[in-house]
């Protein structure tokens, strides 16, 4: 089973930190991978204007990363930074690994003064470009292309990738970390099967196993939207459903909530908004989720999210204090990331909650489905 | 040559070995009570007066060594007019276990000569292929065992209704809410539908006993049970009642039942639960409905509009209509605004090779509600045994192309595909809707397993019966005659309907649990069949396994 931990706080820290907690929730997992997303970056050696787009991913030979590297400069993306791991190779189970790479990149001309949605789209549309350009024998994996947001996944224990990567040394440092310690070993293992999953700014990820993915991704795959694609794991479609909510309908994050999971009939009619949300629920009918899952997400404005199935059929904690909080998929994993807060606390939501710590990380909010849903046409 | 009339014997003279259904009769158990020839529907068994020749050994007597002895006993007649349809009335009212048919195991002769007076084999019931069928040989394998905590089945909370109704997109739908434009009723109802038998092809006491079994579904065990009416209308009190809520009222080619229906409309408590628009039907397609004058009854006269006692054939299509597009863009609509927009009005077609083009026509009409396909193991009142048995496509492939169709423009959630035909068959009723329902059908229908369920139905596939058409149901299921549909008590049918319902809802639940769903009804979950038999898999784009 998956292992999930997340730390945000209002001081850049070393992602080292939530690898301790993997390693606190070590026997709840096979060791079979890491998944790692920062956001909020910062580098020792470079000073990072957070517009910068920064690509993330691994180039498997030297030719897969010439490829890359010259296609982002025939796109015109300029470089500004390549950030170079200090590496401990002999560290790593895997054989085919040229380089792991997290270049910062200024956007071509004609994106400078255009709008965020359009320059998200082109952000989209290169990383897509470039996962095309893996091939068999020279195969390139490509995590994020997104500002301020980096990732890594790796095979193997989450603490022997850190020291692989010499995540320690404290070269780098971001306000948000999201980790999870397994491949996806439902269907066999994949890089791009590994949490944490990302889109567009958006990212989430989550421990157990997705029931209704099927019918979610035949319905996503509908929509004929180019990043919604990928689907090596069953999980994935749960980070996509958040995009939708948030971009393309353009709800707010408390809408996620009531689409994955909706309120029953008798529930509804007991509601402010009950027939608004008996309508989304019928409109959103293919995304609703069955669990068991915690699914802890992080968006582009820093904010993180908790919520869970249904039924409750996963367990997940969050705890911390004004400034740094934490939330994992064991109170171990808490205690291990932040120990000096006081854990009579932590909050262990239901199967109504949504759990947001906002940007300003001074407190937690406690989002109930059964409260009035902030959205002005619902009213 | 001139034949010898002393033989009697003529082309189609049969013997009881020919014919499909043997009474097997034992004199000793006999107590010539009556009970079995007053209650046979065919008359196919008649007390005859035989006479025995009781041979006398006495050679010392001169007059001639035999008596002979009469007796009475029952006799089976060979006429095909009184074959015997194997429905066990007899057995059923014989007090000593005397009489029973067993089905012949020679060669069924009486096909032969099922055509006399050139008119055709006509029966109701439906195709007559036994064994298992396609959808009870699906499997349900993808059991959640990796990193579930098993559903429980018992206690956990389970959604298993689905909605009936056009759906908008997500982006519509916001759009409309800020804006106030309509958006399209829907309802939340079980998804095993009672299927469409007319009030006329099913008795008074059974119609009822239906209606008031789904009322109890829907009031007391909080099932949304839905029943549709078929063509022909429905009573006028119940047009005007509560209870129109629960019945989707079909409206088909002959038009029957719907000068009641629009007369009620000002006076209507609540809206139908839907409009049925009847093009075809799975187990007779191309042919409209077909009530047969014996059960043109004096009630069902009236509200059909007609006079009493002559056959109602419907036509095969809607007179009016030139093309199903433009059916789709009159009919709907105008039955649509004849409800104020506030009932979903979708089609009922047979299932077909072009199936697919009907629904790409839907999809474009924001009026379409749905799209009900209906295979050709449908079951009917009354039809050629050809249509029957020959006509037809079977529902399984149609379904799964229409959804996988739907898939591909990203519709699967804005139509829902109802299925009907076979569902139940051999009484694997919810494994065989869930089936469908993970080829990607929203809800299925269920008429045949209705009939035998709550009501007794003795129709089977081996040609058992099925003479819905003649309104001499032994049941008193399909017949217009009072003296037969008295034998019906319509509360105990309500009671089986209630008993149907509540017992299919656990089996969706035993299937759902282990396949880790229950927050919504796993319309189009294909990875979660199989089926043991290649091509079927490859066809049905699911899982071999075996």
């Amino acid at each position: 089973m998956c292992r999930l931990a997340l730390k945000t706080a209002r001081e850049p820290f070393s992602p080292y930190e939530v690898l301790t907690a993997m390693e606190a929730m070590k026997e709840g997992y096979d060791g079979s991978g890491l998944g790692l997303l920062l956001r909020g970056m910062e580098f020792e050696d470079f000073k990072y204007n957070p517009r910068f787009p920064i690509l993330s991913g691994i180039a498997h030979t030297e030719k897969a990363w010439h490829r890359m590297t010259d296609y982002m400069e025939e796109m015109e993306y300029e470089l500004k930074y390549d950030h170079r791991f200090a590496m401990r190779p002999e560290l790593i189970e895997a054989e085919d690994r040229y380089r792991y790479f997290m270049r910062a990149y200024r956007m071509p001309v004609e994106f400078r003064d255009e709008s965020d949605e359009l320059r998200e789209a082109e952000l989209l549309r290169a990383r897509l470009a470039l996962r095309k350009l893996s091939t068999e024998e020279d195969p390139l994996t490509i995590f994020s292309f997104y500002p301020d947001v980096a990732m890594i996944k790796e095979v193997g224990w989450p603490m022997q990738i850190g020291d692989a990567l010499c995540l320690h040394d404290g070269q780098l440092k971001s306000r948000v970390c999201m980790a999870q310690g397994r491949q996806n070993t439902n269907y066999g293992i994949n890089l791009y099967a590994c949490h944490p999953f990302f889109i567009q700014g958006i990212s989430t990820m989550t421990n157990g196993e997705n029931t209704a993915f099927v019918p979610i991704r035949d319905w996503l795959l509908g929509k004929k939207f180019a990043g919604y694609t990928g689907y090596q794991s069953d999980s994935e479609v749960f980070t996509h459903i958040l995009h939708y909510t948030l971009k393309k309908l353009k709800l707010p994050l408390q809408a996620y909530k009531h689409i994955i999971t909706p309120l029953s009939n008798a529930e509804l009619a007991k509601h402010p908004q009950g027939e608004f949300l008996a309508g989304l629920r019928q409109v959103c009918k293919r995304l609703i989720i069955d669990g068991p899952n915690a699914v802890i997400g992080t968006l582009p404005d820093e904010t993180s999210l908790l919520v869970m199935d249904q039924k409750k059929l996963r367990p997940a904690t969050v705890g911390g204090r004004d400034g740094v909080w934490a939330i994992a998929s064991e109170i171990c994993g808490i205690q291990a990331m932040i120990p000096d807060r006081d854990p009579s606390l932590d909050f262990q939501p239901m199967r109504e909650h949504t759990v947001i710590i906002p940007p300003h990380r001074k407190e937690l909010e406690i989002w109930s489905q059964y409260d009035r849903f902030p959205l002005a046409l619902a009213a | 040559m001139v034949s010898v009339r002393s033989v009697s014997i003529g082309p189609s003279s049969l013997t009881p070995s020919d014919l499909p259904w043997i009474i097997e009769h034992r004199e000793d158990r006999c107590t010539l009570c009556g009970h079995c020839t007053a209650v046979c529907p065919k008359d196919s068994i008649r007390l005859a007066h035989m006479r025995q020749r009781m041979p006398k050994l006495d050679i010392l007597s001169k007059q001639r060594g035999s008596e002979y002895r009469t007796f009475t006993g029952i006799r089976q007649e060979t006429d095909s007019a009184k074959l015997c349809i194997g429905c066990g009335m007899c057995s059923m009212v014989c007090p000593n276990e005397a009489i029973t048919p067993i089905p012949g195991t020679n060669e069924n002769r009486t096909l032969f000569f099922e055509n006399r007076k050139g008119e055709p084999k006509k029966r109701g019931g439906r195709r007559n292929a036994t064994g298992p069928t396609l959808l009870d040989r699906i499997m349900f394998h993808r059991i959640s065992m990796l990193t579930d905590p098993a559903l429980d089945a018992g206690r956990h909370e389970f959604t298993t209704t689905t909605t009936l109704g056009r759906i908008l997109s997500p982006e519509e739908f916001l759009e409309r809410t800020v804006s106030g434009g309509w958006i399209p009723p829907t309802r939340e109802i079980f998804p095993f539908v009672i299927g469409s038998m007319s009030f006329g092809a099913l008795s008074p006491n059974m119609w009822l006993g239906l209606l008031q079994g789904v009322a109890y579904c829907n009031e007391v065990l909080g099932l949304p049970v839905v029943m549709c009416t078929g063509e022909g209308g429905c009573p006028p009190w119940i047009l005007r009642s509560k209870y129109l809520k629960y019945i989707i009222l079909q409206i088909a080619s002959g038009y029957f039942g719907w000068d009641e229906i629009i007369r009620a409309i000002p006076e209507m408590q609540c809206n139908p639960a839907a409009i049925e628009i009847k093009y075809g039907q799975g187990a007779k397609p191309g042919d409209g409905g077909l009530l047969m004058w014996h059960k043109v009854s004096k009630l069902i006269a009236r509200l059909r509009g007609v006079p009493e006692g002559v056959d109602l054939p419907s036509p095969p299509v809607h007179q009016t209509l030139y093309s199903i597009e433009e059916s789709v863009m009159k009919m709907m609509q105008t039955l649509s605004m004849a409800f104020h927009h506030k009932v979903p009005v979708y089609p009922k077609i047979s299932a077909s090779t072009s199936a697919k083009s009907v629904l790409n026509n839907l999809v474009r009409n924001p009026y379409a509600a749905g799209l009900m396909i209906d295979g050709i193991d449908g079951g009917t009142g009354a039809a050629y045994n050809v249509s029957m048995d020959a006509t037809g496509h079977p529902i399984a492939s149609c379904v799964r192309d229409c959804y996988l169709d739907l898939a591909k423009q990203g519709k699967q959630n804005e139509i829902p595909i109802f299925a009907a035909g076979g569902i139940g068959k051999n009484g694997n009723v919810a494994q065989n809707g869930m089936a469908l329902v993970m080829l990607g059908a929203s809800g299925v229908h269920i008429g045949k397993y209705m009939m035998q369920a709550a009501a007794g139905c003795l129709g089977n596939e081996k040609n058992r019966c099925n003479v819905c058409n003649l309104g001499i149901c032994p049941k008193g299921i399909t017949s217009q005659n009072p003296k037969l549909y008295r034998r019906l008590d319509p509360d105990k049918v309500a009671e089986r309907v209630g008993e149907v319902f509540m017992s299919i809802n656990t089996e969706v639940k035993k299937i759902m649990a282990p396949l880790g769903r229950s927050q919504s009804l796993p319309i189009g979950m294909s990875d979660a069949i199989g089926i043991a038999d290649q091509a079927a898999a490859d066809r049905l784009r699911i899982q071999y396994i075996c």
